[in-house]
């Protein structure tokens, strides 16, 4: 089987002599939609830059769609478009010119190039804007924009580093449907992110860096699976006495909220009861933080 | 793949040509105005004073020089500082990330610097014909002489943009090194006309044997042997090429 991206014990020791990756293995399969998540400085960025060949790489093997990115580099930088973490683009260039010149670098012709740049940049609603220089584009915008710039030569591998860092809701919303259209018309997505909500909503796979080893890789569905339990927030209507609720540890927060912790098989009906009996209201409930939020510390202390 | 690679040649050409174009004010215009200067002063007022030089007026014997003066700057300086802006903004990553190979990173930069050149030394020329009437002894070594000296000079800027870690790296070389090799290449004066201590000093100047080379395809007068000008030029072209090549394809200052 040929993958979108195959990684064999790939290891990287900057000059300082920091080990900041010990030996990766990882395979992301044609069209699937994978999350690589982990802490600050963990080697996700590190992992990406040797596949995009912006970091030399110690020692490993990187495959992209098949072609050896030590033998067959171009072949293999042509399968892939990034989106990095920072804006890498001249602020003093035209946002129609950043687009025609990526463009150019991948041997797309001018006539078709600047086919692809009407129809990438409407998407991405920045045709109003395109001869604007860059510099002069909103937050968002240069974010669309660097998404638009990856897409001029039409990649099968999508690699984005934290797209939506700084983005307000609205717009990180428009952007996830945007990059599920993408993935459902084919492109093999691979996406870092620190906001959990993104990788949980959008990605099948995952794999968790921690301290330059890969500690999970397997499918969002089965890593959730392994959640023992979940804490509830229950906003109350009480005396301010913290409600006792029998088979559930629960603690009354400084706010007058009732925090308790819900086994996967326990159900939260109990919950209710007990406190219905005890004369007490709930007037709102939601999850103490994301779910994969958790299970995310959870790996990450484990392995700290 | 050639194909893929000329297009990418023409794409980073272009916008290298864009970028100086765009910054025409500060690329254009102060070579102008600083040879006008130099015609005025050196070549109008005191030149008259000097009398012949080689057999020709002050003003005709300078001229050359000057036009390789500014070919030299602007080539130095065009890809410096673009490839210092590039690497400062990090937009140089679109390059490394693109199936570009190094040489035609390294020729998409020679080429601005070539075209910057070109564009400088005819606006000179330009000015030079409102003192002197436009005279060529051979074209083919004007043609020759010009292009080696902008492609030796932007491989030399590229370097210098490779190894700069902030924009004073980049203005430090042309102040301190460039600048004076410049002055001191023959501009103004025949190399025959210095101290035979200083003659012998001269011959480790590079820039002696394009101002030289350049003059004789303008002039028909020569300091040094045209075709050993010309090898001088073309063995530094390589060195430095090969030098810029290394750099690239390793990484320096570009890739951790």
């Amino acid at each position: 089987m040929t993958y979108a991206l195959e990684i064999k014990d790939l290891k990287k020791v900057y000059a300082g002599g920091v080990e900041a990756l010990r030996g990766i293995d990882l395979k992301v399969e044609e069209g699937d939609f994978y999350a690589l998540l982990g802490p600050n400085g963990a080697g996700k960025s590190t992992t990406i830059g040797i596949v995009t060949s912006l970091v030399n790489k110690t020692s490993g093997k990187v495959n992209v769609f098949g072609y050896d990115m030590d033998t067959q580099l171009m072949q293999a930088k042509l399968q892939i478009g990034l989106v990095p973490q920072e804006f890498n683009f001249s602020p003093f260039e035209t946002v129609r010119q950043i687009v025609l010149n990526q463009a150019g670098y991948y041997g797309v012709s001018r006539k078709e190039a600047l086919k692809r740049s009407e129809k990438y940049l409407k998407q991405s609603d920045l045709w109003e804007k395109r001869n604007v220089q860059a510099q002069m584009l909103s937050g968002g915008m240069k974010r669309r924009l660097m998404i638009s710039r990856a897409l001029m030569h039409e990649p099968r591998l999508l690699i984005l580093d934290e797209p939506t860092a700084g983005v307000d809701i609205e717009l990180r919303r428009e952007m996830w449907t945007f990059l599920k259209e993408l993935n459902e018309n084919g492109t093999t997505i691979i996406l870092t992110t620190h906001y959990l909500e993104e990788a949980e909503m959008l990605c099948r796979n995952i794999g968790i860096i921690q301290k330059g080893q890969l500690i999970e890789d397997t499918s969002m569905k089965s890593l959730l699976a392994k959640l023992q339990y979940e804490t509830i927030i229950l906003d109350i209507d009480s005396s301010g006495q913290a409600p006792v609720i029998k088979g559930y540890t629960s603690e009354l927060m400084d706010d007058g909220s009732l925090s308790v912790e819900v086994a996967r098989n326990q159900g939260i009906n109990e919950v209710f009861n007990q406190l219905t009996e005890q004369g007490i209201k709930v007037l709102s409930m939601r999850n103490k933080s994301n779910r994969l939020e958790e299970l995310f510390l959870k790996l990450t202390e484990e392995t700290a | 793949m050639f194909k893929l690679y000329l297009t990418a040649l023409k794409g980073l050409a272009l916008k290298e040509t864009n970028r100086y174009l765009r910054i025409w004010i500060q690329t254009l215009v102060p070579p102008v105005i600083t040879t006008s200067l130099y015609f005025i002063i050196f070549g109008n007022l005191i030149g008259e004073r000097i009398g012949e030089m080689e057999g020709f007026s002050y003003m005709e014997f300078i001229v050359p020089g000057l036009i390789m003066m500014s070919v030299i700057t602007s080539s130095y300086s065009n890809v410096s500082s673009s490839f210092f802006s590039q690497k400062f903004q990090k937009n140089i990553e679109e390059l490394l990330v693109a199936p570009v190979p190094t040489h035609i990173i390294i020729w998409g930069f020679v080429i601005g610097g070539i075209g910057r050149s070109v564009l400088v030394g005819i606006l000179v020329t330009m000015i030079s014909l409102f003192f002197v009437p436009l005279q060529v002894h051979s074209w083919s070594i004007v043609i020759l002489t010009f292009l080696m000296t902008s492609i030796l000079f932007s491989l030399a800027g590229l370097l210098n943009g490779i190894f700069a870690k902030s924009f004073d790296d980049v203005s430090i070389v042309p102040t301190f090194v460039l600048q004076p090799l410049t002055y001191l290449g023959g501009v103004f004066f025949a190399i025959s006309m210095l101290p035979p201590f200083w003659q012998v000093v001269s011959q480790f100047n590079p820039i002696v044997y394009m101002i030289s080379g350049f003059r004789f395809g303008i002039l028909g007068v020569i300091d040094v042997p045209i075709l050993f000008s010309i090898l001088i030029s073309i063995t530094f072209v390589i060195v430095l090429y090969v030098i810029n090549w290394y750099l690239i394809e390793k990484g320096r200052g570009l890739r951790s």
